[in-house]
């Protein structure tokens, strides 16, 4: 059994957490501005599922880094609250602005269909906690997947509007969605130890679940498109400074406020 | 044309219930939806753990100007009332 870096486990739950956290914030901002009353809700429950995730990764993550350092961890808030973006692990397709509606179900589908297959293969894994958070939140990932996949069909097969939305929401972040499925030394190295999955090889499986969902809609498979990258680096698109200055606002200009 | 989606009466079964009751309304643009919206709206507590939904417009139901009518000529039946029996005190749920 490959013994496993501490430092590694630390940077793998950060990702994880990282990318819950900054799609749960965006799903957020939908809530007062959805269609209907309805889907104000169902942004909000999203959210929520994936902010309670988040919650979950990064608690672990600060307890790794206790282990590390042998003095007590930053805790869920400190991370999420005092990182700057050059720290944030988030995959650049979650931090990508709401757009209109078709341009969220596609952000969505494609996350939600990549998390449901990860968490899958995640939910068997050799660390103990990260097995766990995978299996509780596969059920609230199951229900993501239908409700993206639903509006993908309805926005698809829709009216001539609707699916010119949905065409071009799926073919403007497509570029984000290599690196869901890119590795670096420290995926290699936790994939080799059995913690994470070999995200390479959830690619065609991932590929063929979009494919006939976009099938189904009646739409097309967006054309290649230079892969756009860094997050494993911290290397992040524009967007997330905007979204952090109002994430973190609060707690940076009233540290330690409670209510 | 109507631009609105059509309204969705729900109806939650709770765990420990028998019968699907009224929670309320949502709007919904199909079948999918309506169960969809409903779960997002009236499940958050864990209210229940079974849905139906009904298009608002299929519910037919009795006009209170006929309640007399209907529902009058009941109560002076009590034979039909079941209270005439002494239940055995060892059959709980009759």
């Amino acid at each position: 059994m490959t013994t496993v870096r501490k430092d590694d486990l630390f940077e793998y739950a950060l990702r994880l957490g990282d990318s819950a956290l900054v799609l749960g914030h965006r799903l957020s901002e939908w809530c007062g501005h959805a269609p209907e009353m309805e889907l104000d809700m169902a942004m909000s429950n999203l959210g929520l599922d994936l902010i309670g995730q988040a919650r979950l990764f990064l608690t672990y993550a600060g307890e790794i880094e206790g282990q590390i350092t042998g003095k007590p961890g930053r805790d869920e808030d400190q991370l999420a609250y005092l990182r700057d973006a050059l720290d944030y692990r988030n995959f650049l397709l979650v931090e990508q602005p709401n757009g209109d509606w078709a341009a969220t179900i596609a952000r969505q589908l494609y996350f939600s269909t990549f998390q449901q297959l990860c968490f899958e293969k995640l939910a068997a894994s050799a660390d103990e906690q990260l097995a766990a958070i995978a299996r509780k939140a596969l059920p609230e990932i199951a229900y993501h997947v239908r409700f993206a996949t639903e509006w993908t069909v309805r926005l698809g097969d829709g009216t001539e509007e609707s699916k010119r939305r949905m065409q071009e929401g799926l073919n403007n972040l497509f570029r984000f969605t290599d690196e869901l499925f890119a590795s670096d030394e420290v995926e290699d190295r936790l994939a080799a130890a059995g913690i994470a999955p070999d995200a390479a090889a959830l690619r065609p499986l991932w590929q063929a679940r979009i494919e006939q969902v976009l099938r189904e809609a009646t739409l097309d498979v967006p054309p290649p498109h230079r892969p756009i990258t860094g997050a494993r680096k911290g290397h992040h698109t524009e967007h997330l400074g905007y979204l952090l200055a109002e994430m973190q606002f609060l707690q940076r200009a009233y540290p330690g406020a409670r209510w | 044309m109507n631009k609105e989606w059509p309204l969705w009466e729900v109806f939650i079964r709770s765990k420990n219930g028998l019968a699907h009751r009224h929670a309320g309304s949502v709007h919904a643009a199909d079948a999918q939806m309506a169960l969809e919206n409903a779960r997002d709206l009236y499940t958050r507590r864990q209210e229940g753990v079974s849905l139906w939904v009904v298009p608002s417009a299929q519910i037919v139901a009795s006009d209170p100007a006929e309640a007399e009518a209907l529902f009058e000529p009941a109560k002076d039946k009590i034979y039909r009332h079941p209270t005439f029996y002494d239940i055995p005190s060892n059959v709980k749920y009759i």
